[in-house]
């Protein structure tokens, strides 16, 4: 009788979701790689985890909307904030279809529920439109205070990648404005205002509630023909978000119109000109709303590298951790498959040729693209990382095994082969060991070019070193940026010089005495 | 001992290297290949213990057909001297004594013995030899090495490539003379390959003369003197009267 009571209050507990201790849904937020998109990401994983009770992980850093969205497809992040007129334009592909804010917040509404099952919520309160902005002496000495002033003269055009190709960029504005352009160059959106100041560039996009329009006082040009079609930002979910957490629509809705275009401005600029965390700066503001937040507020970056630098010890650890953790697994796994594919390519030309080229021209693919090409096939984060750079390290070890085997001395294998030495034996005792410091040689390589790829990791939200590099781009802040890249490059060159001497102890005795004896002739 | 029998060598070039050579190297003997370069004589050598396979005939090794033996099995109760020992680089002295008993699957205490019984037959101080590698000895001390590690798993037939080739004369008057003793003691059939006739007269119960892919002539020093089938063979033993002329 108490067996069969227990039972049924098992299969109670088991039927009853919520009626035994469940755990907190988990929810992953994303961000694009810019102070806003992580402003406002911060704030709707604040929401999330205060009134819904959500445990939300955060992917930032994102490297644009294509990699956000695609994430969001496959569903390795759930939400983040995107901007209407970049869903119709760019998402959508629909060059046509513009109007009100209202408008077109009910055509991607409509369209991505209908396409994507994801839901555009209500937006945020603010239109983030594209701006082409100018120095202003430069702009007063041409006489140009609209965009259709721009055709008159031939200029130099420097704008963000994503800009260059969206069809709500370059593509469309020359269409629309028939720009006389000089030059035009893609560039890293934070570092053209610094080629704008410098006068490098004459001309490029923003975003209107960027704080560095105001840090830079650069002048905003009048989109007096009303190409760019309205970019409210709101919050864009997967629709199996609001069956996993009931909560999740009423707690994003407390955010709904309650930031306007001049509040966003202040946020960033509280991030990029105060030099406070994202997760600070929202944290404030939902208390200004009287919203809960259950988030401790980290203190504001130092200032001064080494201020910094000690300030960020523990997170610079942290990250140094995951940088290790991609490279270590990249280049095992390029050296198990490699070292193989290698000894089976060394004894077949065919496939030597086949298989060199093929690691030739994963090489050769730029690395920010070679991630790129990872995310539908292992959607974001750590796993496409760690394919990408398996990719990269795969050639240096496959040709350095080949090589290395190949510049065995025939003469010797074939005593080897007299001696009655098997395949296996010939390998083993007397091709490897005398091929081990090529092989190895080649390791290194592949170390070396992993761990300063993998910088470059941080785009699709893996982490590592490249995280501050990243967010110190998008905030302007050298030392932050350094705060990445210095323990990156330090982290090379240890890694470079502990295989360098694994590489000298693998090397036989016999051969070192042998380029000894080499060297002394000379 | 050892048997050709009208073995022919031709490659996919059309190259024929040896046309129907018969041959016999009867047991505890020593039959030096001698000939020009390109005669074909290391072709000869190496089909003996089928690091090539003949294109016809038959070679035989204690009666068998060679062709139906695992050529691993073979080679193994074959030695094989090769031109400046040819030394595994990374291993020593030792080691490279140890070799063959090793991938015999010898006890490391047998090998090691062993090792140390070899290099003292071949005359080499085993506490001052056995830990150095190749690169630290000399010419002379690198081929005893090779013939320690060809005499290893004391296998009943030597194959010998050039042996002493790649010694200054002395030393390798020196070591003919110490090779002669120790054949005369451990009594193995011995194919030698040679383009020196002088060393051939010294070390050889019987001498072939090859010249381009046929044997001219076979017989002991004596007969190929008092004897010479043709000039070429005349001409050839000549070149024995300038002692160590290549």
């Amino acid at each position: 009788m108490r067996i069969a009571s227990g039972a049924v209050a098992l299969l109670l507990a088991l039927a009853v979701p919520g009626a035994a201790e469940a755990p907190p849904p988990r929810v992953v937020v994303g961000a694009k790689k810019f102070t806003e998109s992580a402003v406002l990401g911060e704030l709707m994983a604040q929401v999330l985890e205060t009134t819904a009770g959500a445990r939300v992980e955060r992917t930032f850093n994102l490297a644009g909307t294509q990699v956000c969205f695609e994430a969001l497809r496959n569903g390795a992040i759930d939400l983040y904030a995107e901007y209407t007129g970049t869903g119709l334009r760019n998402i959508l592909g629909d060059s046509t279809a513009s109007g009100s804010a209202a408008a077109v917040f009910a055509t991607v509404s409509a369209t991505f529920k209908q396409r994507f099952d994801q839901v555009w919520l209500a937006p945020f309160g603010f239109d983030n439109t594209y701006v082409l902005m100018m120095r202003p002496d430069r702009a007063a000495a041409l006489g140009i205070t609209r965009l259709s002033d721009l055709a008159a003269h031939r200029l130099r055009y420097g704008v963000s990648h994503e800009f260059q190709a969206r069809p709500d960029g370059m593509p469309g504005l020359r269409r629309v404005y028939a720009l006389d352009e000089a030059q035009s160059v893609g560039m890293e959106h934070d570092l053209a205002f610094q080629a704008l100041a410098d006068g490098a560039i004459d001309v490029s996009d923003g975003y209107s509630t960027d704080a560095k329009i105001v840090a830079f006082k650069l002048l905003v040009l009048d989109d007096d023909r009303h190409f760019f079609p309205p970019y409210e930002a709101a919050p864009l979910a997967r629709a199996d978000l609001f069956t996993r957490v009931p909560g999740a629509a009423a707690a994003l809705r407390l955010l709904a119109g309650r930031i306007d275009a001049e509040t966003m401005r202040r946020l960033n600029y509280a991030v990029e000109g105060e030099r406070r965390d994202p997760a600070a700066v929202a944290a404030d503001f939902l208390r200004e709303l009287g919203l809960a937040t259950a988030r401790v507020a980290p203190p504001a970056r130092a200032e001064g590298f080494w201020a910094l630098f000690w300030q960020r010890r523990w997170a610079t650890l942290h990250l140094t951790g995951q940088h290790l953790l991609l490279t270590g697994v990249a280049v095992l796994a390029a050296v198990l498959i490699g070292v193989p594919l290698g000894i089976a390519a060394s004894r077949r030309p065919a496939l030597a040729t086949a298989a060199l080229s093929g690691a030739g021209i994963a090489q050769t693919i730029p690395s920010i693209a070679l991630l790129a090409f990872m995310l539908p096939l292992f959607g974001i984060g750590v796993r496409p990382a760690i394919a990408a750079l398996f990719l990269y390290g795969l050639l240096p070890i496959l040709r350095n095994t080949v090589a290395g085997l190949r510049g065995v001395d025939a003469h010797l294998v074939e005593v080897g082969r007299g001696l009655g030495m098997r395949a296996r034996d010939l390998l083993w005792r007397l091709e490897l060991p005398l091929a081990a410091p090529v092989i190895l040689a080649g390791v290194r390589t592949a170390a070396v070019i992993s761990v300063g790829t993998a910088t470059l990791a941080a785009f699709i939200g893996a982490g590592g070193l490249g995280d501050p590099i990243v967010t110190g781009l998008s905030v302007t802040d050298t030392n932050l940026v350094l705060s990445g890249a210095l323990p990156a490059a330090v982290l090379a060159m240890l890694v470079d010089g502990a295989l360098y001497g694994v590489e000298r102890v693998a090397t036989p005795k016999g051969l070192r005495e042998q380029r000894r004896a080499t060297s002394d002739e000379r | 001992m050892i048997e050709l029998q009208g073995v022919r060598k031709a490659y996919a070039d059309g190259f024929v290297a040896l046309h129907a050579l018969t041959l016999r190297v009867e047991a505890a003997a020593t039959l030096a290949l001698v000939g020009p370069s390109g005669c074909g004589k290391t072709t000869t050598l190496k089909l003996i213990n089928r690091l090539l396979d003949p294109s016809g005939g038959r070679v035989l090794v204690g009666g068998q057909d060679i062709a139906a033996v695992d050529p691993i099995a073979l080679r193994r109760g074959m030695g094989w001297v090769v031109q400046e020992g040819g030394l595994f680089p990374h291993l020593t002295a030792q080691a490279n004594v140890e070799l063959v008993p090793a991938l015999l699957g010898w006890p490391a205490a047998r090998r090691t013995a062993r090792a140390r019984e070899l290099l003292d037959l071949v005359g080499l101080d085993h506490d001052q030899h056995a830990t150095r590698y190749p690169a630290q000895l000399s010419g002379g001390q690198r081929q005893r090495v090779g013939l320690a590690r060809a005499l290893a798993a004391d296998p009943p037939i030597l194959l010998m490539d050039e042996p002493f080739g790649a010694l200054d004369p002395l030393t390798r008057r020196r070591l003919q003379g110490e090779f002669r003793r120790l054949q005369a003691r451990l009594g193995k059939t011995v194919v030698l390959v040679t383009h020196d006739i002088d060393e051939a007269c010294r070390l050889a119960d019987q001498i072939a003369v090859l010249d381009a892919g046929r044997l001219v002539q076979v017989g002991t020093p004596a007969e190929l003197r008092a004897n010479p089938a043709s000039d070429f063979v005349a001409a050839f033993l000549r070149g024995a009267s300038a002692p160590d002329a290549p």
